[in-house]
């Protein structure tokens, strides 16, 4: 047979393929479980509806809702900051920018900064509110994550709005509309279901990074009331517990994490659904 | 007359739900162009692509039936897809060059088949005479001899189709299926295609799908008529040009419909 | 009158324009010129050891002990460097064969069902990978993989086990290779995806099988994205901190085999924060490796975005 050797080489790399796929389900499948196996045994109501109380590091009542509370506070001021500024910067690259220098020039930029490590941004933060006289507190902590998560969001839009047909915006212009109408008009409710994926992608993010708040927003047992206050974290709780010799205790931690895992899939789950309600006006 | 070198048996294509070519039964000469003419939609392509085996690429297609190539059926069970389509090669609508030089694009063919270049001093010397020899057939020698190691994309769309065609023939296919293939060019590199296609019809058996009458006036030894999915009507293209059968190869040919 | 106020209206619609330019315009920069604010404010905050220390010491002494005021990041950044690197050894080959294969060969169905699973494995944060890598990898390491590995092959350095615990660049390696695929296996998907069904197709109707498609025409030509799809999953492996912390044994030493522990640069800011205000010039220091990090991050970008540039006009 000619293509004998072909056939055999192409038998042999569909069997590294199809591998290489199933180990890389399989350990999702492992990480899962094991956070299930671990965690649900400590999950219980008080869990998630109480904060620490008197002995909660040495075994006695208590919760994390402080930790939940302050997480969703961080994430979701940050996600607001960062959105803020990372749709302007998406629209500013696809609609007003002239020259492909300053584009390239800015994307640069972005790349960078979307790898810079998480605890370098704590560490600038940390640095910002040492120069303003402030100490670690909820506010610290948004920023932190809101420059964290600006170079993900940003992207994510960027990626969103690039998926928009050329020829979608030109019509728009053909009819005589400016740059601007054209962006909030047309090209946002066509990049939609893209936009949303991209906020609560950078949302997931900043929930579960511990680097960047560790400097910033300090730790608390009390829930999140006041910008200038410290704040708990999830990941920090999950963190602090699980470094404590009380086995109880560790067994919260696993109980923690669970809880941020499940937050994790229900913002997939979200997504999915919205995505799909959203994309109903999208041409195809 | 010679044996038909291919015969279609019943041949039926779905896309999906959407069926495209019905009970389809035909025969295509040894060497000479056969020309499949028709409406756009009719499914002229898709009957071309079924004789290849490429349909199969797209998703979704379901095939059946049976196509004889020489006594042996290419839908079979346990024929090798790709020997099929070393022996039946193609010639699609727009030209695209592989990634590589105008050298290595003539040579592919050679290489997925086991034929090296530097190894053996004696093949070396081989395959740029090979090489020389299908770029010479396509017509496209004198104009790339001198730049053999450039990449390929930097010809014009004409050499291009030009470089594509050398590169089916270089794998010596007994028939060459062309889909549309001066639709992308220019007048002056159809003219060319053209003229090579009659060059090579003593040979290999030519398959050409157009929606150029005018083409199938100039290209053909045999047509088939296709109407949206059904083979209506084929023959040598003198009876079928000149006194076709059927009241829809008539209008189609006067311009009526399609 | 209808047409003054008409052309009232547009002059409206200019202005807002014009003012949308220059808002979006203000942003962008702002953003862009974070980069060397981060920069300027960390040697602002590193300024006391810069000055105190020569840069050679700093960055090349193997010496790390804070309280005699001796501060070598060498065993830090060969941290970083070994765990990056062992990190991408273990996670490109088959990330970029599941991609090949999810983006040739997978049915739709099949992608339909294992994308959303991948995108799932992205999400999942650090510190659930970090107790994974407690619970499941560390062990494996330190109880089986360790020794079997140290008595086949032991007689090389690189695979030499002194360690009795899992904990050490090996388990740090696997986390963030985990943590690593579905960026990888994201951006290749993508990219090989969008190499034209017509180049394709071109290939296979001269008898070449799908596999030599993929080698000889599909890789040459995506390749590059293939190159940045692996770019950015180091990236993210480099700039990891709480999962990596959590299993590579945080030991200031230089590691010279897979199984030695080691203590990343991310690592050492992430631990000492409690400590750093007692000790003089400690805070300094920390400010100092994050520095050296984003210096890092810095030149890999610029240098691989040359790279990148040089070799695509190349072809």
């Amino acid at each position: 047979m000619k293509n004998y050797k072909a056939k055999v080489e192409e038998g042999f790399f569909k069997v590294l393929m199809i591998g290489s796929m199933v180990i890389v389900l399989s350990i999702l499948l492992l990480i899962l479980s094991t956070v299930i196996w671990k965690g649900l045994p400590a999950l219980d109501f008080a869990m998630v509806t109480q904060t620490p109380k008197g002995g909660y590091y040495l075994g006695k009542e208590g919760g994390i809702l402080n930790a939940i509370l302050g997480s969703i506070c961080l994430a979701g001021g940050a996600t607001i900051l960062a959105f803020v500024m990372s749709l302007p910067i998406a629209i500013y690259l696809h609609l007003f920018a002239d020259r492909s220098r300053i584009v390239d020039l800015v994307r640069l930029a972005l790349d960078v900064l979307w790898g810079v490590p998480s605890i370098v941004y704590g560490a600038f933060g940390f640095i910002i509110l040492l120069w303003l006289g402030m100490r670690a507190s909820l506010l610290g902590g948004i920023i932190a994550l809101a420059l964290l998560e600006l170079p993900i969001l940003t992207r994510g839009m960027d990626e969103a709005i690039a998926m928009v047909p050329g020829a979608l915006k030109e019509a728009s212009y053909a009819l005589g509309s400016t740059r601007l109408e054209t962006a909030l008009k047309v090209m946002l409710r066509q990049a939609a279901p893209g936009l949303l994926t991209a906020i609560l992608i950078a949302f997931g993010r900043g929930i579960g990074d511990a680097a960047s708040v560790l400097f910033t927003a300090g730790y608390t047992d009390r829930l999140p009331v006041s910008l200038f206050r410290p704040v708990a974290s999830l990941p920090l709780a999950v963190f602090f517990q699980l470094s404590t010799p009380v086995v109880a205790v560790q067994e919260r931690a696993y109980a923690s994490a669970l809880i941020l895992t499940l937050i994790i899939l229900a913002l997939s789950l979200i997504s999915r659904r919205f995505a799909g309600r959203l994309t109903q006006h999208v041409v195809r | 007359m010679l044996k038909p070198h291919i015969r279609i048996q019943d041949l039926n294509v779905w896309y999906r739900d959407v069926q495209a070519l019905q009970s389809v039964t035909a025969e295509i000469p040894t060497q000479g162009i056969t020309a499949i003419i028709g409406p756009s939609g009719c499914g002229k392509t898709t009957l071309l692509r079924s004789l290849n085996r490429l349909l199969e690429e797209s998703v979704g297609t379901r095939v059946t039936g049976q196509v004889w190539l020489d006594g042996v059926n290419i839908y079979c069970h346990n024929m090798d897809v790709t020997e099929v389509r070393t022996r039946v090669g193609m010639l699609a609508p727009k030209p695209y060059p592989l990634p590589m030089s105008i050298y290595e694009n003539v040579a592919y063919g050679r290489r997925i088949h086991g034929l090296q270049r530097v190894l053996d001093k004696g093949n070396g010397r081989n395959l740029d005479k090979i090489v020389e020899h299908y770029l010479r057939m396509a017509g496209l020698w004198e104009e790339v001899k001198d730049r053999l190691w450039a990449p390929a994309t930097r010809l014009s769309t004409g050499q291009q189709q030009r470089l594509c065609l050398a590169r089916a023939l270089a794998v010596e296919p007994e028939v060459l299926l062309c889909d549309e293939p001066t639709s992308a060019l220019d007048p002056l590199s159809s003219q060319m295609i053209e003229g090579q296609l009659k060059t090579l019809k003593e040979q290999t058996t030519i398959v050409v799908v157009t929606h150029l009458l005018r083409q199938a006036h100039r290209l053909a030894d045999h047509v088939l008529f296709l109407w949206m999915g059904e083979l209506v009507e084929s023959g040598p293209a003198t009876k079928i040009f000149s006194n076709p059968r059927d009241e829809r190869t008539r209008a189609y040919l006067a311009g009526d419909i399609g | 009158m209808h047409l003054a106020q008409a052309a009232a209206f547009r002059h409206k619609r200019q202005r807002s324009e014009g003012i949308a330019k220059r808002v979006t315009g203000l942003l962008t920069l702002a953003a862009t010129l974070l980069v060397p604010l981060i920069a300027i404010a960390l040697v602002f905050g590193a300024k006391s050891i810069l000055v105190a220390k020569p840069l050679s010491e700093l960055l090349f002494s193997e010496t790390w002990q804070p309280l005699k005021g001796l501060f070598g990041f060498f065993p830090f950044i060969m941290g970083t460097l070994w765990v990056t690197a062992l990190a991408m050894f273990i996670s490109v080959p088959p990330s970029v064969l599941t991609a090949i294969y999810l983006a040739e060969y997978a049915s739709p169905r099949i992608r339909a069902l294992v994308k959303p699973f991948i995108d799932l494995l992205a999400g999942i944060p650090s510190v659930v990978y970090g107790i994974w890598g407690i619970l499941i990898i560390v062990p494996f390491i330190g109880n089986y993989l360790a020794p079997i590995i140290n008595g086949l092959f032991g007689y090389v350095r690189l695979f030499r086990n002194d360690n009795p615990t899992g904990y050490g660049l090996l388990a740090g390696g696997v986390v963030l290779a985990v943590m690593v695929f579905p960026i990888i296996i994201a951006v290749a998907d993508e990219v090989i995806s969008a190499v034209p069904q017509g180049l394709k197709e071109a290939s296979l109707a001269l008898g070449a099988t799908r596999w030599q498609t993929i080698r000889l025409v599909v890789m040459r030509k995506a390749w590059p994205g293939v190159l940045a799809a692996v770019v950015l999953g180091l990236s993210r492996a480099f700039g990891e901190t709480m999962a990596v912390l959590m299993v590579v044994g945080n030991v200031p030493c230089v590691p010279h085999s897979i199984f030695d522990a080691a203590y990343p640069l991310t690592a050492l800011i992430a631990n000492n924060y409690g400590e750093m205000m007692s000790i003089p010039l400690y805070k300094a220091a920390l400010l100092a490796a994050a520095l050296i990090l984003l210096i890092i991050v810095l030149a890999f970008n610029v240098a691989s975005r040359l790279v990148l540039i040089r070799l695509v006009r190349v072809d």
